[in-house]
Formats: C-alpha cells, sequence, structure tokens
C-alpha cells in the first residue's frame, strides 16, 4: 500500500452521521430547496412506504410550521381499500389538502381504454400528466428510489420533464454537488426524488427508527389469494380470479403498494417492523422483480414509462 | 460467477454512508470490478442476475454480461456502451455505500465531474499491462481539482503480469508521484484483478507480497468525514420558518442544511451579505433541541434578534465570516453542448443564492493530459476546463473551493433555458501547482482540441 499521507483507519469521527441520519439531511435538504424555488409544489402519494416516509420527512422540514406541498393521489379505481382508508386518516391527521387524479373516471369519460392484460398502473400517466397541467404544477416529488430498477438509476434528482411531462434520458441536466438547478419554461414541470439515494432497507429502518405508521397489508395476514404470473393476486372486481384461477386463503403481506391488478402479495410470517426488516434483509429478491407484474411487461418497461411521464 | 446471492443479515449493523465514484476507460475493466464488488458483497438480486442471464442469452453471449446491470437505458444495451452516469447501493456489515459510475468514454469529463463533485473517495483503475497512461493522468487531474479527499490507485489485470510485484510497484510509484503533485492528499494502490477477484473483496493468494487492504477493506475503514475542528462553519438560509399560529405566533426559524465547520448556540454570528450580527438562540436538528451541530445536518436556527435575513443569505461565526465578492475567480468545467464565451450573460447560483453575473474573461483553458494552459481561448466548449473571471450582479459569500467543496462550488445557468452551463471551483484550481501547469502551450495546437 503506498499512501502519500497518514490516515487513522477504521476510525470514523465522532461527528460522522449515521447512514440514516445523512440520508434524512439530504431529503430534508431537498425538501427546503423545492420550498425556496418552486412556486406551485405538490407531493405524489399513494399510500405507499416511500410516499409516507416523503411525507414524514416533509412534516420535519418544515416544522413547526405546516408542510407547504399539497397531495397528489393517482386513484386507479384498483386501490387497496386500506390504503384509500390510511391516505383519509393521514390527510385529516395533518390538516392537508389532497388532489386525486382518477383513472376511473378518465374510462368512464371515455378518455381512457381499459387494457386487454387489465393492468392499470400503465393508466395512471395520463391522468398524472393531466393533473400537472391542470393545477399548474411546476414541482412534483416523487418516492422513486434509484435501487429500484436500473432505469431509474439514471435519474436526477431534479428531474426535467417537457410540457407534455416526458423524460428524456439523454437531455439530462448534469448533476452537480447539491446544488441542484429547478430552472424550467413555463409548461415545464421538475419531478423531483428525495429518496433518491436510500435503498428499500433504508426505507424500513427509518420507519422503525422513526416509529411511522404503515397500512396494514405491509404486514403479514391472512388474505384470499389467486396466483397469476408467479404472483399472489387479490381477488376482485378488478378482474381476478379467472375461471382456470383458484382462490386460497394464505398468510402474506405487500413488499409494494400499488395497483390490486399488478402488486404481488409475498408468502410471509413477519408481523411486526422487526421481523419485516428481517425478511427483506435475507431477501434474493428486489422488490420490484418479487411483486411488480408491469416492470416484467419488457426490459425498457420502466424508461418507456418514465419516457411517457409516468414517475 | 456464481448464482449464490445470500444477502448477509448482518448488514443491518452498518452505519455510515460512504459516497465514491468509480474512473476508467472500458477496456480497464471497470464494469467488471463494479460487478464484482456488487456480487462479491452480496448485493445482486436472483432476479437482476436472472434479467441479466435472460438478456445474455437472447444477445447469444454464453456467459452473463455483468454490464447489462449497470447499464439501464435502452441506448446503452443497444450500442453496448455506457452513457450516463449511474448510481448504484450495496452495503456491508460495516457500511453502506453510494457508488457514482461514470462512463469511461463519452462525454468523459463532465459525468467524472459530475461523479466526483459528491464523492470522498475516488476509485482509478489502471490496466496493468499499459500501467499510467494519459487517460489515468486525467482521471487523477479531475480528482485533485474536485478535491476528493481519498483516492485508490486500482492496478487492475494483475492476473496478466503473473502478479508481478515489480510491475505493480512502479506504476504505484508513478502514480503516487503525479497525484501529490496535483495536491491529492491520500492515495493508496492496490493490485487487483477484478475478473479473477484477487483483492477486490477477498485478499489475493497470488501476492503474498501486498501487505495491505483489499477494494472493499479499504473502502469499509477510509474515514467517511472529516475532522470539523479545521472547518470555518457556513449556513446557508434555505427557507425561513414562520409557522404565525396560535402556538408559534413568534416563531421564526432559519431552515438550511449546515455546509461546513460547526454550529454552537450561544455564538456570535454575521449574516451576509448584509452584514447584520446576531446570536444563535436556538438549534432544531428536525425535531430535536441542541447546543451543537454540524455539517451535513438539516437544522433549524434560531437568533436572538429579528433580522431581515432570507433564502441565499448565509450565516457564519463572527470571527470567521467570509468576506462577501462580486469577483469571482474561478476554475469551471464546461458540461454544455453550447459554448460559454467572454462577455455571456449568466446565472450563478451559489449554495442557496443564484444572481445575475457576466463572463469578463476567460484567461486559460487547461489541458489535463500535461497540465498545460492555452492562453485565451476566448470560449469553453463541452467537457473543457478553464480559468474564469465572473462579476456578479450581487455581492457573494464564496470561499476558495480547497476550503470548502460546499460553499466553494457554483453552477453556472444559461439565463434563457436553464441549462447547466458549468461546475465552478473558486480559487485556486490545484492544491499544489505542477511544474508543466505554468508552461503554455503554442497556440497553433490549440485546434487539435481533446481526443477522448
Amino acid at each position: 500500500m503506498t499512501t502519500a499521507s497518514t490516515v487513522t483507519e477504521g476510525t470514523d469521527s465522532p461527528f460522522a452521521l449515521s447512514h440514516l441520519d445523512a440520508l434524512e439531511s439530504e431529503a430534508v435538504h431537498i425538501f427546503r430547496e423545492v420550498a425556496g424555488e418552486f412556486e406551485r409544489p405538490v407531493i405524489l402519494f399513494s399510500g405507499g412506504k416511500d410516499s409516507i416516509v416523503m411525507l414524514h420527512l416533509a412534516l420535519k422540514a418544515f416544522a413547526p410550521a405546516a408542510v407547504p406541498f399539497s397531495l397528489l393521489h393517482v386513484d386507479t379505481g384498483h386501490n387497496f381499500p386500506e390504503v384509500l382508508a390510511y391516505r383519509d386518516r393521514v390527510v385529516a391527521e395533518h390538516g392537508l389538502r389532497l388532489h386525486v387524479a382518477s383513472v376511473q373516471e378518465y374510462i368512464d369519460a371515455g378518455k381512457l381504454r381499459e387494457r386487454p392484460d387489465g393492468l392499470r398502473n400503465p393508466l395512471q400517466t395520463v391522468p398524472l400528466t393531466e393533473g400537472i397541467q391542470q393545477h399548474r404544477f411546476d414541482a412534483v416529488f416523487g418516492g422513486g428510489r434509484r435501487d429500484e430498477e436500473k432505469a431509474r438509476a439514471k435519474e436526477r434528482v431534479f428531474s426535467l420533464r417537457d410540457e407534455f411531462s416526458q423524460w428524456d434520458p439523454r437531455r439530462q441536466r448534469p448533476e452537480l454537488w447539491q446544488l441542484y438547478n429547478g430552472r424550467h419554461a413555463p409548461g415545464e414541470h421538475v419531478r423531483v426524488f428525495p429518496l433518491s439515494n436510500w435503498t428499500e432497507l433504508d426505507v424500513w429502518q427509518y420507519i422503525e427508527r422513526e416509529r411511522i405508521d404503515l397500512p396494514e397489508i405491509y404486514f403479514a395476514h391472512e388474505r384470499d389469494v389467486f396466483k397469476r404470473s408467479g404472483m399472489w393476486l387479490t381477488p376482485g372486481e378488478w378482474g381476478g380470479p379467472k375461471d382456470t384461477e383458484t382462490v386460497e386463503t394464505r398468510l402474506v403481506r405487500y413488499r409494494t403498494v400499488g395497483d390490486m391488478s399488478c402488486t404481488g402479495a409475498v408468502d410471509s410470517d413477519a408481523t411486526t417492523l422487526d421481523a419485516v426488516i428481517t425478511e427483506i434483509a435475507a431477501s434474493r429478491l428486489t422488490e420490484r422483480g418479487a411483486t411488480r407484474a408491469d416492470d416484467k411487461v419488457s426490459e425498457a418497461a420502466m424508461e418507456d414509462r418514465k419516457r411517457e411521464g409516468y414517475f | 460467477m456464481t448464482t449464490s446471492t445470500d444477502r448477509p443479515a448482518d448488514q443491518l449493523s452498518a452505519t455510515t454512508l460512504l459516497r465514491f465514484a468509480t474512473a476508467g476507460s472500458v477496456d480497464d475493466g471497470k464494469s467488471t470490478l463494479v460487478g464484482r464488488l456488487l456480487h462479491d458483497s452480496k448485493s445482486i438480486f436472483t432476479d437482476q442476475l436472472e434479467a441479466v442471464e435472460q438478456a445474455s442469452i437472447s444477445r447469444g453471449q454464453e456467459t452473463p454480461d455483468l454490464a447489462l446491470l449497470t447499464d439501464g437505458l435502452r441506448a446503452e444495451r443497444e450500442q453496448g456502451i455506457t452513457i450516463d452516469v449511474a448510481y448504484r447501493y450495496f452495503a456491508t456489515p460495516r457500511r453502506r455505500f453510494i457508488l457514482a459510475d461514470t462512463p469511461g468514454h463519452v462525454q468523459y469529463t463532465r459525468n467524472m465531474v459530475t461523479g466526483a463533485s459528491t464523492a470522498e473517495l475516488a476509485v482509478v483503475l489502471v490496466d496493468a499491462r499499459n500501467g499510467v497512461v494519459e487517460q489515468t493522468r486525467r482521471h487523477a487531474a479531475v480528482a485533485a481539482l474536485l478535491r476528493v479527499p481519498h483516492v485508490v490507485l486500482a492496478v487492475n489485470k494483475m492476473d496478466l503480469v503473473d502478479y508481478a510485484e515489480p510491475v505493480f510497484a512502479a506504476i504505484a510509484e508513478e502514480f503516487t508521484a503525479y497525484a501529490a503533485s496535483l495536491g491529492v492528499p491520500e492515495i493508496t494502490a492496490i493490485p487487483i484483478s477484478a475478473l479473477a477477484g484477487d483483492n477486490v473483496v477477498e485478499p489475493s493468494a497470488h501476492m503474498d507480497w501486498y501487505g495491505g487492504p483489499t477494494v472493499l477493506e479499504h473502502l469499509e475503514t477510509v474515514p467517511s468525514s472529516h475532522d470539523l475542528t479545521g472547518c470555518k462553519a457556513r449556513f446557508p438560509v434555505q427557507y425561513v420558518i414562520r409557522p404565525q399560529t396560535a402556538e408559534h405566533p413568534d416563531y421564526r426559524g432559519y431552515a438550511g442544511q449546515i455546509a461546513s465547520g460547526a454550529l454552537r448556540v450561544g455564538e456570535a454570528v454575521t449574516v451576509l451579505p448584509s452584514g447584520r450580527t446576531s446570536t444563535i438562540a436556538g438549534i432544531d436538528v428536525l425535531g430535536q433541541s441542541a447546543d451543537i451541530a454540524w455539517a451535513p445536518q438539516s437544522v433549524t436556527v434560531r437568533l436572538t434578534d429579528d433580522l431581515d435575513i432570507s433564502r441565499g443569505d448565509l450565516i457564519a461565526p463572527t470571527e470567521h465570516a467570509p468576506v462577501p465578492t462580486q469577483d469571482v475567480l474561478a476554475t469551471v468545467c464546461h458540461v454544455a453542448d453550447s459554448a460559454l464565451s467572454v462577455g455571456q450573460r449568466v446565472l450563478l447560483k451559489h449554495t442557496t443564492r443564484t444572481v445575475k453575473a457576466i463572463v469578463k474573461d476567460i484567461p486559460s483553458r487547461l489541458t489535463l493530459d500535461d497540465l498545460s494552459q492555452h492562453p485565451a481561448p476566448g470560449r469553453l466548449v463541452a467537457n473543457d476546463i478553464g480559468r474564469v473571471v465572473i462579476r456578479t450582479a450581487e455581492p457573494l459569500a464564496l470561499d476558495a473551493y480547497a476550503d470548502s467543496r460546499r460553499t466553494g462550488s457554483f453552477l453556472l445557468i444559461d439565463p434563457a433555458d436553464g441549462t447547466t452551463l458549468a461546475a465552478g471551483m473558486a480559487g485556486d484550481a490545484f492544491a499544489v501547482t505542477a511544474q508543466t501547469a505554468s508552461e503554455t502551450v503554442e497556440a497553433a495546437q490549440e485546434e487539435t482540441g481533446w481526443d477522448f
């Protein structure tokens, strides 16, 4: 080993932050940058753990004042009832303002057509982007993490979208130091990802540390499910089970919360945060690989959806 | 490569976070090193590996192509090249890592600058058969310019030089001398074979003569934050928190992330650029009241006096307050496709403050290969590094980049369309000026430009 100067190895300074403190501090910085530079920011809130952590961070960032953002939920019409109940509870508890963009309304109005495969997740893009235009949101917080997917690994923390909400990965601004560039033309907006550098495990450890309340479906419970494409799906009016598919009662939990048509449950007996964290740490599958049908459509499924305006 | 992907449960005990960047051209084996680090630290999941195996087979490849793990864009996979920086995450029982995986050959300098700007450590890869080449010197120069605190020289492909110590020693000596001349504070050279796995995660059985750490061991033990005693405190105000509620009628807090040093309750502070003074009445670290807080904590500071303070102001200890200036001498790395010219009007973003500015002069352009300066280039184009003189419309509380990467750095932005034009570093370019840096090259050679 050649060392130009001597340093003490193996000892972190007493001023070193824990990884959770470092990630929290960075995310809060991002929230405050947006509050300082944009006119009409909004937090995408699905009732999933990442958006719940985002909201928790926003509450801490501006305390004791209120969060200076409203929430936007893209309701696919196939959401888990427990998650909608959680959403409404949180909104009431913190006195927040909630906007809902409804996929069902778009379908009923004939502006969107149901897909043959029944997936509604891809249909979210139109209500989302039109909702952004309608409310003239100029910064849209998303809970996306770079560890989720290889196209997301290429995403900036501040991601400029054109007036059609499109992402062009080849025209991204270099992101230097912590100097986020939020400049945009009228009609354009910036997607902001405060959890970019968090992993699934970080999110769960943070939830445990901060004692953040979650929808019950994240914890093991008895549930009627049936198998499709290797995933345990919840039966419902959304289109399952088919005649060839059999419903059974299993002990399961959800690793991600999305649309019922594309979000699978995993077999689990983890009923506590501790048990969930142990399970995640030992898992051989990514959360998306384990439970999301929409990412399995093609090798570039996420990139293609992001280009169209998905978050 | 095996398909074992057991992830150790003891990674839950990981405590600190290290951000590092890799630099190396494609043939140096960077993808293999990244793949090896992720794989041997058990950070690759079964479904990711299966996806790579399937994609590799469908392309007619016999073995899984680990580069497919990191090439996240359609265009990258189609062309088999890495276009953009990607961020990777992995953990060991001792630490969590954020890896900025910077591409080796397309748009090279701006990508490495992007990755290095937030890195505490840079891994520079060298092919043991080729030794220190121009590309290596560019990597070292960018790391020095960005003042990345720790540099690792990974001498790769040792298996192809019979694991010979003299080969490694010669390369390590040449690189260390060069990097030290640029002021790189700490250099660690490690002989590895990313392909065979020597000294990446596991110690090599082929190089008894090497007594140092493996790459991963070094990443786990290098200090992740610096001694604060030498750093002056800097607190850019991001946002003013004023609830004006019945519960908090008079609360006025200045929210921000401490850029450097530490702040203490009771400390006399000056607010810049106004120069008004006050005392720190309280510090809230995201819900916890504290007597002291330090970089990079996000906090809310309250002062004893109700001053007119807004986003863009800087709070600093009165005895170490910076002197605001409107004349900035800096080194910039030009990152946009459109050029930067003398006389151009730009926006300058420094910490939380964005001001109008004009490029008064571009005295020189640097060639990273030999650190020579081309005088008065008139303009800078993509990937150029040059000295600039900038006049700002309002005073900035700017530090030298050598003293603070956070308060010495800035962006130049195109006011017309918001494009990020350049990454700026105030003050001297290198900690130690290399002998060659003062030499100028004939103007006639300028036209050859850069060869990436």
